[in-house]
């Protein structure tokens, strides 16, 4: 069985966030770029199902050249080989999902892990766009999977709960943190990594129906307010918690 | 705490490759996530966490630089370096079980050994099923390793093994021991296994440093080695020297971790911890003492890639090893006391881990070849001149 692991170059949620000087794009500069957390749990369901299973595990990320670098540690954990979409251009959802669902079709992989979303723009649907495209079965937010042959038993996180489902191969898991503890990219995985081949070919022609008119960063946070501090503060507190903070 | 991005003042990044970045990121990773969060707590306790060895196995720290076909991975000394760099920032005592692993159980097995030893206990040693010391130092012979009186007398199908070991990382939970002894009055190398009759490893206790690694006396009577266990191709003590060069490269780039740990916690303290109305970081002498640290880290990293790269091409000299080790080791010690400073009375808890690499260093400072006679060495290499014979 083939199975694919869409994976996105996301800066470091650790990274300070400059925006461009366009206006809507982040500067890039001294941003470190990483594997979109969300997706090494997806990485970690596609080796563990392959190891289980057998098949090949195929990586296929959209974007540009530093994407590679995202790349290359999924070859590292044992991704057995990578397509490149290139596009340096902006993509909204559904035109990255039309890309993705174009290769995979190309590719005949039957099972594909995502991450639930993507920690840069936060959108959360391209792995059901691409399922709803592709006519594949789509189970999202996955805690836990299960494939016996062709069927797949995954648990959900939802408000309040967690929901069993059931459902079949062609399918697309977007992964959920705690479905998994990704490993670590091993020595031995780095090294080999450098054998295996990152095919590169342009990504599909984006048709945009989403445009970024810009970018803002969050207000700076105010400077906390000392009212008092002893029990004659109380009723100020709570007419500010009432009529300024509106919590009460 | 802040996720930890490196202590790169002169772009050094911008010289390692892409494979040694990913190694080093990988190793930096499993530090963050599995070393830091238990450390502390092994310290205190004086235990070396065990649980980390398949682990650490499995990522690939194990004589990293050997061949594929011993199931290691064979990277260079760059990634090696880093490897250390990133272990030590963890701590001192989980560095020490890698380096004794890597640089003095495989290397002497791999540079010294017959085939059927390093058939037989390379890939158990990579995949840390089997754990391996390295019995070089007496209680009466340290800094001057010739003069041991542990003794091998030949017999019928092997050798009779006497004397004792002592400071010995990882004796008590090693399965094999690379112990050097006198053959006719020369040094040769031989594979101690657990459980031979004669041999015993007991645990030193009350140690202010390294409580989070084992150390062991290592005690041998009558112990029967077979002849297929001593190490063929070691003849003198140039070979147990040669191992030392090893762990002390390791150490090298190891003390300059530490120094990135201490700065990094150091400099986040001064940020936020506030006296007469300001950080402390807006005070001069806190400056001074994070611009001194920050410095010594830059030099030794410096040292640390120079050396690496002439050791990669096959051109590094012991004296090059001893001056980065000792001036490594000395500033990291001193860097350590200067962050614990900056800390005031908090940087002596376990909250923080400055206390914790100062202690540590102290030891490192001292063990694989003393500031003392790394010095020495060096004099004797710059006068043509031996200051201690």
């Amino acid at each position: 069985m083939k199975i694919a692991v869409c994976v996105s170059h996301v800066p470091d949620t650790a990274a300070k966030i400059n925006i461009g000087a366009d206006g809507k794009t982040i500067d890039p500069n001294g941003v470190t770029y990483v594997v979109n957390p969300y997706d090494e749990f997806a990485i970690e369901e596609a080796l563990k199902t392959k190891e289980a299973a057998g098949g090949e595990v195929i990586a296929i990320s959209l974007g540009g050249e530093a994407n590679k670098e995202t790349i290359r540690k999924a070859l590292a954990m044992g991704v057995d080989s990578a397509v490149l979409l290139k596009d340096d251009n902006y993509r909204d959802s559904l035109s990255v999902a039309k890309a993705l669902a174009e290769e995979i079709k190309a590719q005949n992989a039957e099972l594909v892990f995502f991450g639930k979303q993507s920690v840069d723009f936060d959108n959360s649907v391209v792995g059901q766009m691409t399922a709803e495209l592709l006519n594949y079965n789509c189970v999202s937010v996955v805690v836990s999977f299960k494939l016996e042959g062709n069927k797949i038993t995954a648990e959900r996180e939802i408000e309040g709960g967690k929901e069993v489902v059931e459902t079949s191969l062609p399918a697309i898991i977007t992964a959920q943190k705690g479905l998994n503890e990704p490993r670590y990219a091993s020595l031995k995985g780095i090294m080999a990594a450098k054998k295996k081949t990152i095919e590169e070919k342009p990504a599909a022609a984006a048709e945009n129906k989403v445009e970024v008119l810009g970018l803002k960063k969050p207000a700076a946070k105010q400077a906390g307010k000392i009212i008092g501090s002893d029990a004659t503060a109380v009723p100020e507190l709570v007419r500010l918690l009432k009529e300024e903070a509106k919590v009460i | 705490m802040n996720k930890f991005t490196g202590v790169d003042y002169f772009q050094l990044e911008s010289l390692y490759s892409d494979d040694e970045i990913m190694i080093r990121n990988s190793v930096r990773e499993f530090v963050d996530h599995e070393i830091i969060p238990v450390i502390e707590k092994h310290y205190m306790e004086g235990t070396f966490p065990l649980h980390l060895v398949p682990k650490l196995a499995e990522l690939g720290v194990f004589g990293p630089t050997l061949p594929q076909k011993y199931g290691c991975a064979e990277v260079n000394n760059v990634a090696y370096g880093l490897i250390m760099q990133e272990l030590e920032r963890g701590d001192s005592g989980v560095r020490s079980f890698a380096s004794v692993q890597s640089g003095l159980v495989m290397y002497p097995i791999f540079t010294f050994g017959s085939e059927e030893q390093k058939d037989y206990w390379l890939p158990k040693l990579a995949a840390g099923e089997k754990i391996g010391c390295f019995g070089l130092t007496e209680p009466d012979f340290g800094s001057n390793p010739g003069g041991m009186i542990t003794k091998a007398v030949k017999v019928d199908g092997g050798y009779l093994l006497n004397g004792a070991k002592m400071w010995i990382t990882n004796g008590t939970i090693a399965d094999v021991a690379v112990v050097w002894a006198k053959l006719d009055g020369k040094v040769k190398g031989f594979l101690v296994e657990k459980g031979m009759k004669g041999f015993s490893a007991p645990e030193m206790k009350g140690k202010h440093s390294l409580r989070a690694s084992v150390t062991s006396e290592l005690v041998f009577e009558d112990v029967f080695i077979p002849e297929a266990n001593r190490l063929p191709l070691a003849d003198g003590l140039k070979a147990p020297l040669m191992c030392l060069n090893q762990a002390r490269y390791g150490i090298a780039w190891g003390v300059t971790g530490a120094m990135m740990a201490v700065y990094d916690s150091a400099l986040s303290y001064a940020k936020s911890r506030i006296q007469f109305g300001k950080p402390i970081a807006s005070f001069q002498m806190t400056q001074e003492k994070l611009v001194y640290i920050l410095t010594e880290i830059t030099k030794s990293q410096l040292l640390n890639y120079h050396l690496a790269k002439l050791k990669d091409k096959g051109e590094v000299k012991h004296t090059h090893i001893s001056m980065a080790k000792r001036n490594n080791c000395e500033k990291a010690l001193d860097a350590a006391r200067v962050a614990r400073e900056i800390f005031g009375a908090n940087g002596i808890l376990d909250e923080y881990p400055v206390m914790r690499h100062s202690a540590n260093l102290e030891s490192v400072k001292t063990y694989e070849g003393t500031h003392e006679m790394h010095t020495l060495i060096l004099g004797e290499d710059i006068t043509g001149i031996p200051a201690f014979e």
